[in-house]
C-alpha cells in the first residue's frame, strides 16, 4: 500500500541523506543502548555465572526471579526509575532525570534480567563438561567463575546480543525518564512515536526501517566477528 | 618431584558407595602405597572409575573413609594429586593456555609458570603446537596435553581413568611413555584400564574389582600369570563380561 | 584477556555517564503539552530565543495534569500549560510565583464528512456534543488529564450528561495525546475535540474535516508559569524569568504570531505588558 512503499523511499532518501538530525538520533540510540548493555553484562555475567555455579540457600528463588524478570515491562520500569530520579525522589539531588544517563540505567535494569538468566543456562550447560577437571585442580570460586565466563564468551555474546535487541527496540522506558527531549534524549524508537502521534505515517515507518537496519548491521559485526573468532579458536 | 610431606600411603577403609539405594562399591579396603604401579582391573562396571573418583575426592562416600597420610580424610581433591580422564575437557583457548590456567589455580607463581609449561610441552611432544587451539588437536594430542597438565602440579599421586580407551594403538603408545615419565619421576600411578596388554606393559601390582567387591590385590605377575580366585582366572581368559 | 575487556567497558561506562552530566547544567527545562509539542511551536520559536539569550530550552511535552506535576516536583524549571483553574490553583499552592498569559489558539470539534450526527455548520459547543451523545456516535477522548481533556469534561457538564455512561461502546476514552487521539479518531471515523494547532499539522486525517468551531467555550488561552525557587531551590529560575519575559515580550509574541501551518496562524499573542 501507499504508506508503506512512501516509507520505503523515505527511508532510503533518509539512510542515503546522512540527515544530520537523524544521524543525532540514531547516535544517541546506540550510545544508550550499547552502554546499557555493556552495564548489563558486567553485572549480569557474573551473577548469572554465579547462581549456575554456586550452591547457596535461595537459590533456586533467585534463578526463578531472573527468568521471571526477563519480562518487565519496559514502562513499569521507566516508572519506577521516573520516581527513583526524579527531583522529588530518593536520587533526585543527581538531577539525571530527561538526561541520557537515565535513559542508560532504565535499559540497562531492563536488559540486566536477560543477560543473567541467559548467562545462567549457558553457564549451567558448560560446567557439565567442565565439572570434574575443575574440581580435580581444586580450583576454588573465583577460578571457577572467571574461567566459565571466559570459556563460554562466544555463547555469552549471543545473551549479550539478546539483550541489545530489547534496548534497542524499547520506547516505554526511554520515553518516560527521558522524556523524547529534541536534541537532547530522543531516540530512534521515541522518535518514531512522536512521528506516528503526529500522523505522519509514513515518516515513522521510514525511521523504523532505519532502526531495523541499524540493528541489522549491529548483529551482523558481532557475528562476523563471532565466527571468525570461533574459526580461529577451531572451536568443535 | 621436589621433597614435600608426602601423602602416600593412601587408606581406604570399608569404604561403600551406593546411589539412590544402590549399592555399587561393598566395603573395599585397600592400602596405596608409593613406588609400585597400581593398575585396577575388572569387567565393566565393577567399580574402577568410582574407586578412582572417590579416592581422588570427586565423590563423597557412602560410608568408609579416605585417609590420606598425614591429614586425615581429606574432602575434596588436593594439590598433591592429579587426574587423568578417559575424555580430557580443554579449555576453549590455546594448549600452552590450557598449562597456565592450571597452574594459575593451582597457586604457581606467575614467573615461574611459562618455564613449566614449556617444559611440560617438550617431555609431551607438544612444543609445536603451543599456540594451537586445545580443541582442534587430535584425541591423543589432548590426552597428552592433559598429562602435561598433571605434570605442572608435579603430583604425588596421578589417577588414570582409561586414558587410552578411545585412542588408536599410536597414540596409546605415547601416552603410556608418559605415564612412564611420571613413574620413573616418583609420582605414584594409579590407572585404571580394561587393556590387559596395556595393564601387563605397566602394572607392578593388580588391584581386580568385580561387581563392587575387591576381590584380588596382589603383584603383577602373580595375577596375570596365577589369579587366586574363580572370577580373576574368568577374567584372565576373556570370560567375565561384567 | 578479560582484564582489558572490563577495562573498557568501565570506562565508556564512566564517559557515558560523565560526559552527559555537565551539559545538563545550562539547559532550561520546559515542561508543555503535546498540543504545543506536535503543532511544532517550539521547534521553531524556541530557537529564536536561544539566539536570543544563549540559554538552550529542552522541552518535555506531556499532558497539562503531568506538566503541573513536573512543576510541584521540582523536575521542570517553567511550564506552558492551558487550563487556566489549575494554573492558578498551582500558584495558590505555592508551586509558582505567578502565572503569565501568553497565547490563545481554539479548539474544534472534527468529525466525519458524514456527520452522522449532524452537526455541521452549527454554532453550540455543548449542543453538539449532547447531540454526539444522543445519536450514539463515536466520540474520542483525550482521557489523560490534559488541558484539552479538561476543557472536554467542562463542554460536558455544561450539557448535563455524563459520557462515561457510554465508556467503551460510544465514547472512546484513549488516554492518549492529541496526535495519537487523532489517529483513532480517524482510524474509527468518529468525532474528537482538538486544538486547531495539532489538528492543522496533522497528516493522518482520513475522512476527517473540522465540523464546528468558533463557540465560545472552545477559547483555549494559554499561561506560562515559572517554578517557585523557595520549593525547589535548584530550580533554574533566573533563566526560567528570562523565557516568561521573552516570550509575553515583543519578540516572543511576534515570534509566536509568526508561527504558521501551511500558510495559517496557529497560536494568537495575547499577554498583556507588565
Amino acid at each position: 500500500m501507499n504508506t508503506l512503499s512512501d516509507a520505503f523511499m523515505q527511508a532510503g532518501a533518509l539512510l542515503a541523506g546522512f540527515d544530520a538530525d537523524l544521524l543525532q538520533i540514531v547516535g544517541l540510540s546506540l550510545r544508550v543502548s550499547l552502554t546499557a548493555v555493556a552495564a548489563a553484562c558486567l553485572v549480569g555475567f557474573p551473577i548469572g555465572a554465579a547462581v549456575a555455579l554456586f550452591k547457596f540457600p535461595g537459590r533456586g528463588a533467585v534463578s526463578l526471579l531472573l527468568n521471571t524478570f526477563m519480562g518487565l515491562p519496559p514502562v513499569v520500569v521507566g516508572l519506577l526509575v521516573f520516581l527513583m530520579l526524579s527531583r522529588s525522589g530518593p536520587l533526585g539531588v543527581l538531577g539525571l532525570l530527561f538526561t541520557p544517563t537515565a535513559m542508560i540505567i532504565a535499559q540497562a535494569l531492563l536488559v540486566t534480567p536477560i543477560v543473567a538468566a541467559l548467562t545462567r543456562q549457558i553457564v549451567a550447560d558448560l560446567w557439565r563438561e567442565y565439572s570434574e577437571h575443575m574440581r580435580s585442580i581444586d580450583a576454588g570460586p573465583g577460578a571457577r567463575l572467571t574461567t566459565l565466563i571466559y570459556d563460554a564468551r562466544f555463547s555469552l555474546m549471543t545473551a549479550a546480543l539478546a539483550g541489545f535487541g530489547r534496548a534497542i527496540a524499547e520506547v516505554g522506558a526511554v520515553m518516560i525518564v527521558g522524556g523524547n527531549i529534541d536534541h537532547a534524549t530522543r531516540v530512534m524508537t521515541t522518535a518514531i512515536a512522536l512521528e506516528t502521534s503526529k500522523g505522519n505515517l509514513a515518516a515513522a515507518l521510514a525511521l523504523g526501517f532505519v532502526l531495523l537496519t541499524i540493528a541489522l548491521a549491529v548483529n551482523l559485526v558481532v557475528q562476523v566477528s563471532n565466527s571468525v573468532a570461533t574459526r580461529k579458536a577451531a572451536l568443535v | 618431584m621436589s621433597s614435600r610431606d608426602t601423602i602416600l600411603p593412601l587408606d581406604v577403609r570399608r569404604l561403600v558407595f551406593e546411589i539412590d539405594g544402590t549399592r555399587l562399591l561393598h566395603d573395599i579396603d585397600l592400602t596405596l602405597a608409593a613406588g609400585k604401579r597400581t593398575v585396577i582391573l575388572g569387567p565393566n562396571g565393577a567399580g574402577k572409575s568410582l574407586l578412582l573418583r572417590l579416592s581422588h575426592g570427586l565423590l563423597e562416600p557412602t560410608s568408609g573413609e579416605i585417609v590420606w597420610r598425614g591429614a586425615g580424610t581429606r574432602a575434596r581433591p588436593n594439590r598433591q594429586q592429579a587426574m587423568v580422564f578417559q575424555r580430557p575437557v580443554m579449555l576453549r583457548r590455546s594448549v600452552l593456555a590450557n598449562l597456565t590456567h592450571t597452574m594459575k589455580v593451582r597457586g604457581v607463581p606467575r614467573n615461574e609458570r611459562h618455564e613449566r609449561a614449556l617444559a611440560a610441552l617438550a617431555l609431551a611432544g607438544l612444543s609445536r603446537l603451543a599456540e594451537c587451539p586445545a580443541r582442534a588437536m587430535s584425541g591423543g594430542e589432548q590426552q597428552r596435553l592433559a598429562l602435561a597438565r598433571a605434570w605442572t602440579s608435579e603430583p604425588q599421586v596421578l589417577f588414570l581413568d582409561e586414558p587410552t580407551a578411545s585412542l588408536d594403538p599410536a597414540a596409546s603408545r605415547s601416552v603410556e611413555t608418559l605415564i612412564g615419565g611420571f613413574h620413573v619421576a616418583g609420582t605414584k600411578i594409579v590407572m585404571a584400564t580394561h587393556d590387559l596388554g596395556q595393564a601387563r606393559r605397566l602394572a607392578d601390582e593388580v588391584v581386580f574389582l568385580h561387581k563392587g567387591r575387591l576381590l584380588e590385590h596382589t603383584p603383577a605377575d602373580e595375577f596375570f600369570d596365577n589369579p587366586r580366585t574363580d572370577e580373576g582366572r574368568a577374567f584372565m581368559a576373556g570370560e567375565l563380561l561384567w | 584477556m578479560v582484564k582489558p575487556i572490563i577495562a573498557g567497558l568501565s570506562l565508556s561506562l564512566i564517559l557515558a555517564v560523565g560526559g552527559v552530566l555537565p551539559s545538563q547544567a545550562q539547559a532550561l527545562t520546559l515542561a508543555s503539552t503535546t498540543s504545543t509539542e506536535n503543532s511544532g511551536l517550539f521547534g521553531d520559536i524556541l530557537s529564536h530565543f536561544t539566539k536570543d539569550t544563549g540559554i538552550a530550552v529542552r522541552v518535555v511535552a506531556v499532558g497539562t495534569g503531568a506538566a503541573l506535576n513536573l512543576g510541584r516536583q521540582g523536575d521542570a524549571d517553567v511550564l506552558l500549560v492551558h487550563s487556566r483553574t489549575d494554573e492558578d490553583k498551582f500558584v495558590a499552592d505555592g508551586y509558582g510565583p505567578y502565572r503569565r498569559d501568553v497565547m490563545y489558539n481554539d479548539f474544534t470539534i472534527v468529525g466525519p464528512k458524514s456527520d452522522p450526527a449532524g452537526i455541521k455548520g452549527t454554532h453550540d459547543a455543548a449542543a453538539a456534543l449532547a447531540a454526539i451523545a444522543k445519536s450514539g456516535s463515536t466520540f474520542v477522548s483525550r482521557g489523560d488529564d490534559s488541558g484539552t481533556h479538561k476543557a472536554e469534561r467542562r463542554l460536558w457538564a455544561m450539557t448535563g450528561i455524563n459520557p462515561s455512561g457510554g465508556s467503551g461502546s460510544w465514547y472512546k476514552e484513549a488516554g492518549a495525546g492529541m496526535g495519537a487521539t487523532l489517529n483513532t479518531t480517524s482510524g474509527l471515523n468518529a468525532y474528537t475535540l482538538t486544538d486547531r494547532g495539532t489538528w492543522l499539522s496533522f497528516q493522518n486525517r482520513g475522512n476527517l474535516e473540522v465540523v464546528l468551531e468558533g463557540s465560545p467555550p472552545l477559547f483555549n488561552p494559554y499561561g506560562i508559569i515559572p517554578v517557585n525557587p523557595a520549593k525547589h531551590p535548584h530550580v533554574q529560575f533566573e533563566a526560567a524569568e528570562k523565557l516568561v519575559n521573552w516570550l509575553t515580550g515583543p519578540l516572543g509574541q511576534a515570534a509566536i504570531a509568526g508561527f504558521k501551518v501551511n500558510g495559517q496562524q496557529l497560536f494568537f499573542p495575547n499577554a498583556r505588558p507588565q
